[in-house]
């Protein structure tokens, strides 16, 4: 495939991305306007960051006036994850791929997108990470612009609905190549298992979730990887350069 | 001094950009180490799974509806079927449960 092919391909695959993000946004915008924000400020809060949870918390602390440098320890923590995602994709750039490629698609680096990334054999074409945020970023800046705006006109019924979109989108990202690899489905289900009754132990209820979410993946996989390393070449992290 | 909004709106996207790009311009040249290769290829499955159970329990009206709806998601796509399809019933599932649960 070339890169106009794969851009068009990354198009086609951001509507639902674009679908879930107008959604969730919608509740960012209608959770900024009751903290006071303007519709500027949220869309541009939403245009530059890209992150429903810090977002989330991020409004909650401008709201009570919290200091600058609360506020950056916070994000720090709530979006951690995001570094753990990029060492994985920094793998699926090819090492002679110009470097710009790299701070642009560093703008980007969502659960979601990171998703449907992770999905793609071998190297990225960097082409395709481009026809997914032309989908996922105004997806999430518009949303957030409609729920601070006209914020009242869905009901809350349908949007904790439509919410959800995104965790489908999640599964229909890990379970495929799970049927093939018996080490994948294992990895995935003890993730389930544990993350599920993780908030029921005693003490770690008040851990942010954005440190949860950190500790487990990392625990996990790296458990995953000196119990069942992959051979190199083997599974889809492979030699086929795109 | 009253924080100004728009500097928290900056504070906020820098910290963030530099979380997600730092990785990606620091870490160019491919992995040798076969721990940390086998680390990085679980990375994926197992972060977007610990994400989703929380999250499902937490985003819907009830954890059951979640549930429902996670089910849903997980048989469809296991029997192969697309992405939407996936997320479009699982969002109707919760809906439906929802409907009659709440």
């Amino acid at each position: 495939m070339d890169s106009k092919k794969w851009y068009v391909q990354g198009l086609r695959d951001g509507v639902p991305i674009f679908l879930g993000y107008l959604a969730v946004a919608f509740t960012v915008g209608i959770f900024a306007r009751n903290a006071g924000l303007t519709s500027l400020q949220a869309s541009l809060m939403s245009f530059l960051n890209n992150t429903s949870a810090g977002q989330f918390v991020a409004i909650g602390l401008i709201a009570s006036s919290s200091g600058y440098l609360e506020l950056a320890a916070v994000q720090l923590v709530v979006n951690l994850r995001y570094l753990l995602m990029s060492c994985s994709l920094s793998q699926k750039i090819q090492p002679k791929a110009p470097f710009f490629h790299r701070l642009l698609l560093g703008y980007n680096v969502t659960d979601e997108v990171f998703a449907l990334l992770s999905a793609v054999d071998g190297y990225l074409n960097p082409a395709y990470t481009y026809g997914l945020s032309t989908m996922s970023i105004p997806g999430w800046t518009l949303g957030t612009f409609l729920g601070c705006t006209i914020g009242g006109i869905l009901s809350e019924r349908l949007l904790s609905a439509m919410g959800v979109a995104l965790y489908g989108m999640f599964i229909s990202v890990i379970v495929p190549p799970a049927k093939k690899d018996r080490r994948l489905l294992a990895a995935i289900a003890v993730s389930m298992a544990i993350s599920a009754g993780f908030p029921l132990l005693p003490g770690l209820k008040n851990i942010p979730q954005g440190f949860k979410i950190i500790i487990l993946a990392v625990l996990i996989s790296a458990l995953f990887a000196a119990i069942y390393p992959v051979p190199k070449g083997e599974g889809e992290e492979g030699e086929s350069a795109a | 001094m009253q924080p100004n909004v728009y500097i928290y709106i900056l504070v906020m996207a820098s910290v963030t950009y530099l979380i997600r790009v730092l990785p990606l311009a620091l870490i160019r040249r491919e992995i040798k180490s076969p721990f940390i290769r086998s680390f990085l290829h679980y990375v994926p499955y197992v972060t977007l799974a610990v994400m989703t159970v929380p999250g499902v329990i937490l985003d819907t009206g009830t954890c059951l509806s979640g549930v429902l709806g996670l089910g849903t998601a997980v048989y469809l796509a296991w029997k192969g079927k697309s992405l939407i399809q996936v997320a479009g019933w699982m969002c109707a599932v919760v809906y439906i449960a929802e409907l009659i649960l709440l």
